[in-house]
């Protein structure tokens, strides 16, 4: 084990991934000769060249476009967008093309690329530079949707996707590339896709949260643990698939279930968990299932109101204290 | 320029040998009849959904694929019949497709606007206007950093010039010098919209000009034009990457779709006449039987053999059975 951030975490899964199979290249906007907005793709024209570390002009949906073509035709590509955000400008490309071509061709087409970057709230980048894209890509079937919390995760599952033989959305966050972490330093050390990870064990309570929303619960966690209540957490790392039999075992375990997530509220992720928790293990519930949501609002600048819009650790805490009946206990 | 092109032509004038020029007469008029018995079928209702007919167009997709090799690759927007047939699909599957069955190209999948076949290459079948331009840029990507030397001929209207997808792809082709000929099939209106409501430059080959690929505006009714035009730009894209934006001057007789039967909204009865005097098969069937490359007798044969192979086509596709209903969760993804 080693211990690195994040944002090394991911270059080292691009090296590995690069020096294994040639088919691999990165290609994106100042990946190569800039070394990466957030610097995930350090060293890399250096070590690889700029065939396999192409920088592009900026036309998300042209690159993105090129990512898949190639992809149909035997590469592997991983097409960084600078900010999730400005996938946008490619979401016909990845929903109509990307998602879709292995269907639509009956199976003699798939495409394997993996679009990766930063997305979800960070520091006062303000409403156009702040969204849980997670949202826009989970609902399509074709697409597999990854939120790695952890330095190891970012790593492991980095590779499993590039791996995989289908489009990945994997979205990392500007506020973890500086997280530090312990991560195994065995090349073939690969997470699965479609597997969620209880983080901590607990009786009374199962809290679900990924990314900066995690390590928010996990502060939550260990203040309610001197209350007497002992919270499991569980990290769903994949958004899609979803790996539901972890969470409904969870939950069968504790009785309770509170989801935490960043993004808006209205339709979110934490709208589907509560769905199928409710659908599958509501015999098994104390309590209702408690949703702690970013508001439904676009993220403002002000300091004072982004801190609104995120969940904070009070809200965790306030709700699990609600499933629990421990108010005011 | 397409010296290697023309074996024995030059006794007829025509650049093309007797063999070459039946072959492509064939391939013209086999789309032309597979899609009038489409045109039926939908009517019957055996066909749904969409069905945008290339009649008319044939001499871009026979005369462009005349050129080809069979490892180069070929993608098309959603009037694509013509290109996939072209490219060597075999009829019977096509037609299946169309008729949603389990023989389809695409098992019944992906139907008229997504034919897709990976053994010939051909690359889809695209509904999305100006999606699959970057596609192709990425085919001519993954070709030169395969080290090869395939091209790959990118299908689209006029209708997809204004997106910003045509802007980018050309871009991108041109700055990283990638094997792709952009084949603009101007048909004068994007559904009903014509080129001079759509575009404030309507040579569109002029676009090609901005971005420095050699460009070029060919007679797209003539399937000897297209095919030398598309040579030329095949040797280039083969032997130095370059691009290629070639403008193909054709015109469609039917309406944008089969709900749009007859296209008199927004064009005259008059102006569709006028059109059908340049017909891409009559022309090239005409100044066949005029250079003695062909007799009556050979276009009888030919219309024969077309016309029964479009029967079978038919007989296929209507003895195919439909998809089971477990195929609607298989190919979502692929499995490791």
């Amino acid at each position: 084990m080693a211990v690195m951030t994040y944002r090394e975490a991911l270059n080292l899964a691009l090296r590995e991934e690069m020096r294994r199979d040639p088919r691999v290249f990165v290609i994106g906007e100042e990946v190569g000769l800039y070394e990466g907005a957030y610097k995930v793709t350090q060293g890399l024209l250096k070590e690889f060249g700029g065939q396999r570390v192409v920088d592009t002009p900026i036309a998300e949906s042209g690159f993105t476009g090129v990512g898949i073509g190639a992809a149909m035709v035997g590469l592997r590509p991983v097409v960084e967008m600078m900010t999730f955000n400005f996938a946008l400008l490619a979401l016909d490309q990845i929903v109509n093309s990307a998602a879709k071509m292995h269907y639509m061709s009956g199976g003699q087409f798939n495409v394997p690329i993996v679009i990766r970057g930063p997305g979800g709230p960070a520091a006062q980048l303000a409403a156009q530079h702040s969204q849980s894209m997670e949202t826009y890509f989970y609902h399509v079937p074709g697409l597999k949707v990854v939120r790695p919390t952890t330095p190891m995760d970012a790593k492991g599952l980095l590779k499993s996707a590039i791996r995989d033989d289908n489009p990945v959305i994997f979205i990392e966050s500007e506020t973890l590339y500086s997280v530090k972490g312990e991560v195994p330093d065995d090349p073939e050390f690969l997470i699965p896709l479609g597997k969620a990870l209880v983080r901590r064990e607990g009786t009374d309570v199962t809290v679900i949260a990924y990314m900066g929303m995690m390590y928010r619960a996990m502060e939550a966690a260990e203040e309610l643990e001197k209350e007497g209540i002992s919270v499991e957490l569980v990290d769903p790392r994949t958004l899609r698939p979803m790996d539901t039999e972890t969470i409904i075992g969870s939950v069968r375990k504790t009785h309770r279930a509170v989801i935490v997530e960043a993004g808006a509220g209205f339709a979110g992720m934490g709208s589907e968990i509560a769905a199928f928790v409710t659908e599958q293990a509501f015999d098994d519930l104390d309590a209702p299932v408690e949703r702690v949501t970013g508001a439904n609002a676009p993220m403002p600048y002000a300091r004072n109101l982004e801190k609104l819009k995120t969940p904070s650790k009070d809200k965790i805490l306030a709700a699990v204290r609600r499933v629990c009946n421990a108010n005011g206990g | 320029m397409a010296k290697t092109l023309t074996r024995g032509g030059a006794s007829s004038g025509l650049g093309v040998d007797a063999a070459v020029a039946k072959q492509l007469l064939t391939d013209m008029l086999l789309i032309r009849r597979f899609e009038e018995k489409a045109a039926e079928a939908y009517t019957l209702g055996k066909i749904g959904g969409f069905l945008h007919l290339y009649i008319g167009e044939e001499a871009v997709a026979v005369g462009t694929t005349s050129v080809l090799r069979p490892d180069d690759y070929a993608i098309s927007a959603y009037r694509e019949h013509g290109h996939c047939l072209a490219k060597g699909s075999d009829p019977k599957r096509v037609m299946a497709e169309l008729y949603g069955r389990r023989d389809g190209l695409c098992k019944g999948k992906g139907g008229s606007m997504h034919l897709f076949d990976r053994s010939t290459n051909f690359l889809g079948g695209h509904a999305i206007v100006g999606a699959h331009l970057p596609i192709a840029a990425g085919v001519g990507f993954a070709i030169k950093y395969q080290g090869g030397d395939q091209v790959i001929v990118c299908y689209f209207g006029d209708g997809a010039v204004p997106e910003g997808e045509f802007h980018e792809s050309m871009n991108l082709a041109a700055l990283w010098k990638l094997p792709v000929i952009f084949l603009c099939e101007n048909n004068r209106y994007a559904m009903g919209t014509s080129v001079e409501r759509a575009l404030a430059q309507t040579e569109i080959w002029r676009f090609g000009q901005t971005y420095g690929v050699p460009s070029e505006r060919v007679d797209g009714m003539d399937v000897l034009a297209v095919r030398e035009a598309v040579a030329r730009a095949v040797t280039r894209a083969r032997q130095h990457k370059t691009p290629a934006l070639l403008e193909a001057d054709t015109y469609r007789y039917r309406g944008h779709s089969m709900r749009d039967p007859a296209g008199a909204v927004y064009r005259t009865k008059e102006e569709v006449e006028r059109e059908k005097l340049r017909d891409p098969i009559v022309l090239f069937r005409d100044k066949l039987l005029a250079a003695g490359l062909l007799a009556e007798a050979d276009v009888r044969a030919i219309e024969k053999d077309v016309n029964d192979r479009v029967d079978e086509a038919v007989a296929f596709a209507d003895a195919s059975p439909e998809p089971p209903g477990e195929w609607l969760f298989t190919d979502i993804y692929k499995e490791a």
